[in-house]
């Protein structure tokens, strides 16, 4: 095989500066000594080129054949792991970066260690056959993390998972939200981190070996051998990552070899990328200086790096998607936010990763986030306000909340997640259903919907109206009942997972001592809050069915709808939040991990809604709820500032993980002119982080046209539009999610 | 000066509460327009209009005492919560409904929101009323929104209902205190889409002062839904939006005079 080789006389880390990411593992440091800020504008950037095009036409064809299919083609002969399969190429010719999951493009591999039983159910609904020696190894052999956790799993735990109310569990499948720090492999080359891995080993040999010391020096050898399987896949391409990327493009090649590897052998949910934009943005511009490379070949590396990004796959099952509709792998990338000596982060090439949404059309992954800060760069605001208008494909966090949080080398996993790269990870915890709760604290334990008691040892309220301080109390009770069943679970899953599952090559491209969180999540936060409202300032009456379940409620007279910054309704909800998170907190979580929640539902809200009986905030049975932290659709009146203000106020210190608001308006609300719509997006975002915001997706769309593409997908299949925490093809939506988006409040100006 | 017809318009008198505090009748508030004005406004519909325009979109704006009454105190505190985005994104507008049907009440809220909250105000009118008010009452205004809806008097009067000519004589009145404003002129096919019409209020507004842009608002159906709601006959139901070519060609005609047009 070919080995490819640059210029052998180069050195590795020519012209860079600073000390302490030489003599270790410190990749912010690499950063912030050698890094380029940008404040300009876009005018520098670049179109694609006719070899980017030609191979970018080559990939689409494969997607439009993809969507007809639900799944090109799976590699159902082989469990998937760093080097089970040989270099895949979609035309090795035209590819300037390098490497598929499998062996041919969107060929799906299969992930027994996740759980036999989801691979089987995916390969059945696409009408394929498991290899009998994967099921024999699986079967007899070796037992894997969705058994793990079942034989763990309690009475009341099942119950839970059944009604619905805690839903998407990553029992059956990689957990995901995991950042590897990829940059480590361009910088430091996969030697220098096996020689810290074993370091890192040897210093846990002196005492006693307990179990926390037998754990993680059996995890440290995983690691190391991973790092060697990472090599050994990237010689399949030709390519030595041993020693340091000496170019741009090698730096590029690299990181993702190493992102590739973490792809190769996990299915988590959440497979993010991290924060590598202006980390390989230094390669870049030392490149350009010495003549290497001009704008026109930066961007095509780029492009071609974001092609691959486009094209990662998971095989998941019919019920999965429905939960996470529209194929989504989460290829969060963190773009832009502030250093913390006050320069900015953005720089040129923040600009090029966003330009791909030009270059190659607007797409849903990689999943672009923009670390939002008010002290960004004009030039870039715009850019990105511009940008958003056009595509709808950029999701905004407030890199002012985080950094106080998490430094200036934190990145975004899945949706909302923040953690320091290479030195923190999330135990993900999925999302219990508050609204559900509610109703259960009301029919003491019942479930609305199956009439089964899934809470035992209470009381329903029996009064005919209902009583707002009985129900506080009741539904404080059952909170503490349902975060003690919630956080059981998540630690059997949590365990199973690294004992059966364990992330291999992600963790190995972290530090061995790292901050560990376990991420908990609430959905139905509006739904609850309005219904706490109505009981508060209107009257509900309780309707029963004749076994004395409440089965609808009605309300006389009005009561303030949260999204209205309304104090009222508004401090409603973050009481929940805060609530909730100190029951949370009560637990013992597995590992020592540091409880947090989120407010995000992702696609979810609807079977979230599908599973909830009337509320008594006059929401029907089967309704969805709103997604994330959004006022429930059509209550917001007062405009979307009043409904971000709502949304601004709930507190990111007692949901960690992320508070998730969607947005949307068409072009025409935004402005007459496109100037006039860059400068208010722009200033709303500003505002919005001002206040507090934390995140939001930003949609800027026409009714007319998702009508029209629920009608004629095939002429929408760039399509993007941003869901809670992520962007989907809408045309991958299911009929369901599609009039969710639809019916969702539109801000029209009329 | 042209021939001055006398509007038979009246602005309503002053109201206060029980506790004596000045008060007014609103519709409704958006906190964030994009449209009516500079950058993101808070905007306050207020109820109330003479005019009976056949495109209108707010119908239900039309009879003062639909809207629901309300202090001024209350509303400047409700402006008050968004004052700081509101300082560096936008301001505030007033429209309505025709605002200056209650311009004693509305005069409260500027001069307050000015002074008080240092915002830009703008205020979304046809001037009929204009007339009625001294100079000093346009100080706590930054900017005019005036529609013209037609420059032809007679078809003025056959769409809205009232007369032209007090609009125009606001129009020139503005110009002369220099008072910034924003033309906004609603495209109808078939009813303001003439190209003689046009022209001529092309010609006219090129002689105003202070005219920072011409906005050429394409008609649409958004509010029919207002008119059968209320029980009325909407008589533009068989017309359909302009096209876009049709758009292009009107704001043609005002950019050709020089007016930044949108």
């Amino acid at each position: 095989m070919k080995i490819h080789e640059t210029d052998i006389s180069l050195e590795a880390w020519r012209g860079f500066v600073g000390n302490e990411w030489q003599n270790g593992v410190a990749v912010r440091d690499f950063i912030q000594a050698n890094y380029t800020p940008y404040v300009g504008d876009d005018s520098f950037l670049v179109s694609s080129t006719p070899r980017t095009q030609q191979l970018w036409n080559k990939v689409t064809a494969l997607i439009a054949e993809e969507r007809i299919k639900g799944v090109l083609d799976v590699s159902a002969d082989i469990g998937t792991s760093i080097i089970a399969h040989d270099a895949g190429y979609i035309d090795e010719s035209l590819e300037l970066i390098v490497g598929l999951q499998t062996d041919a493009p969107l060929k799906r591999a299969i992930v027994p260690n996740g759980g036999l039983r989801m691979v089987q159910s995916g390969l059945e609904a696409y009408g394929f056959k498991l290899d009998a020696n994967v099921e024999t190894a699986f079967g007899l052999y070796r037992k894997d993390h969705n058994q793990g956790v079942f034989d763990a799993y309690s009475p009341d735990i099942l119950a839970c998972r059944k009604s619905g109310i805690i839903t998407g569990l990553p029992d059956a499948y990689g957990r995901g939200r995991i950042v590897g720090d990829y940059r480590r492999v361009a910088l430091y080359g996969v030697d220098f981190l096996i020689k810290d891995k074993k370091r890192e080993k040897s210093e846990l040999d002196v005492g006693e070996f307990s179990e926390t010391i037998l754990r993680t020096r059996e995890e440290l050898s995983e690691q190391i051998r991973a790092l060697a399987e990472l090599k050994q896949m990237a010689l399949k391409y030709g390519f030595d990552i041993s020693q340091s990327a000496k170019t741009a493009q090698e730096a590029i090649q690299w990181t993702y070899f190493g992102y590739l590897a973490a792809i190769k052998e996990q299915n988590g949910a959440a497979m993010s990328i991290g924060r590598i934009s202006s980390f390989l943005d230094i390669y870049i511009e030392r490149d350009i200086q010495e003549g290497r490379l001009n704008e026109t070949a930066a961007q095509e590396l780029i492009d071609d790096l974001v092609i691959k990004l486009r094209m990662v796959r998971f095989l998941r099952t019919p019920e999965y998607d429905q939960l996470f509709s529209g194929d989504p792998t989460w290829v969060t990338e963190s773009i832009g936010g502030m250093s913390e000596d006050g320069r900015t982060l953005v720089t040129k090439n923040s600009f090029r990763v966003l330009n791909t949404l030009y270059n190659l059309g607007a797409a849903p992954e990689p999943n672009l986030t923009v670390l939002w800060s008010v002290k960004m760069p004009q030039g870039f605001k715009e850019f990105c306000s511009k940008v958003s208008i056009e595509t709808s494909a950029i999701q905004y966090e407030s890199d002012d909340l985080m950094r106080e949080h998490w430094g200036d080398d934190y990145a975004i996993a899945c949706c909302v997640s923040a953690m320091r790269v290479g030195k923190q990870m999330q135990f993900f915890g999925a999302r219990c259903n508050l609204a559900k709760t509610m109703l259960y604290a009301i029919n003491g334990g019942v479930d609305e919907k199956s009439g089964v008691k899934i809470a035992h040892g209470f009381t329903p309220i029996t009064s005919e109206y209902l009583d707002y301080d009985e129900v506080i109390v009741k539904f404080d009770a059952m909170m503490d009942w349902l975060a003690t069943t919630y956080v059981k679970a998540l630690n059997a899953i949590h365990y199973m997972h690294d004992k059966y599952h364990y992330e291999r090559i992600e963790m190995a491209l972290h530090d061995r001592d790292i901050l560990r969180t376990m991420a908990c999540g609430i959905a139905g936060l509006s739904v609850a809050a309005d219904s706490l409202s109505a009981i508060k300032y209107a009257k509900v009456k309780v309707i029963r069915d004749e076994n004395g379940i409440a089965m609808d409620f009605e309300i006389d007279g009005e009561y303030p709808a949260y999204g209205n910054d309304d104090d009222r309704v508004d401090q409603l909800a973050v009481w929940l939040v805060e609530t909730f998170m100190d029951k949370i907190r009560q637990h013992k979580t597995y590992r020592d991990s540091t409880p947090t929640q989120s407010v995000l539902t992702i696609t979810s809200n609807v079977v979230y809604g599908k599973k909830t009986g009337n509320t008594p905030d006059g929401r029907r049975s089967g309704e969805p709820f709103a997604p994330g932290a959004n006022p429930m659709s059509g209550r917001d009146t007062s405009g979307f500032v009043a409904s971000g203000a709502s949304v601004a106020k709930l507190p990111y210190d007692a949901a960690l993980d992320g508070i998730s608001w969607t947005a949307t308006s068409t072009p025409d609300s935004l402005g007459h002119t496109i100037a006039d719509r860059v400068t208010n997006l722009t200033n709303c975002l500003d505002g919005f982080c001002g206040a507090n915001g934390f995140h939001v997706n930003v949609n800027v769309l026409n009714k007319d046209t998702l009508l029209d593409a629920m009608n004629h997908p095939e002429n929408y299949p760039q399509l993007t539009i941003r869901v809670s925490g992520y962007a989907v093809n809408f045309v991958k939506l299911s009929h369901e999610q599609q009039l969710d988006v639809i019916n969702r409040t539109f801000h029209i100006h009329s | 000066m042209p021939h001055h017809i006398k509007s038979q318009g009246i602005i309503a008198p002053a109201c206060v509460d029980e506790n004596g505090k000045l008060s007014g009748f609103v519709h409704s508030f958006d906190t964030g327009g994009a449209v009516d004005g500079p950058g993101m406004r808070f905007v306050l519909f207020v109820s109330g209009c003479q005019f009976q325009c056949l495109y209108c979109h707010n119908p239900d704006t039309w009879k003062m005492h639909n809207g629901k009454m309300t202090h001024v105190d209350d509303i400047v505190a409700e402006i008050e919560k968004y004052a700081h985005f509101l300082r560096f994104a936008g301001g505030l507008t007033i429209s309505g409904g025709e605002p200056l049907m209650q311009a004693y009440f509305i005069g409260e809220i500027f001069y307050r929101v000015k002074h008080e909250l240092k915002l830009h105000t703008a205020l979304d009118t046809q001037g009929f009323l204009a007339e009625h008010l001294e100079d000093d009452w346009f100080e706590n205004v930054d900017l005019v929104l005036l529609d013209i809806k037609h420059i032809d008097p007679e078809k003025y009067e056959a769409l809205t209902s009232k007369p032209l000519q007090p609009t125009l004589d606001f129009a020139r009145r503005l110009s002369a205190m220099k008072k910034p404003m924003w033309i906004r002129y609603v495209l109808v096919p078939g009813y303001t889409d003439d190209f003689n019409d046009v022209e001529k209020l092309a010609d006219f507004i090129a002689t105003l002062h202070g005219v920072e842009r011409v906005e050429v608002l394409p008609f649409h159906k958004m509010g029919e839904h207002k008119w059968d709601d209320l029980g009325l006959n909407f008589h533009l139901k068989d017309v359909s939006p302009p096209s876009p070519e049709l758009l292009n060609r009107v704001i043609g005609q005002f950019q050709k005079r020089g007016l930044f047009t949108c």
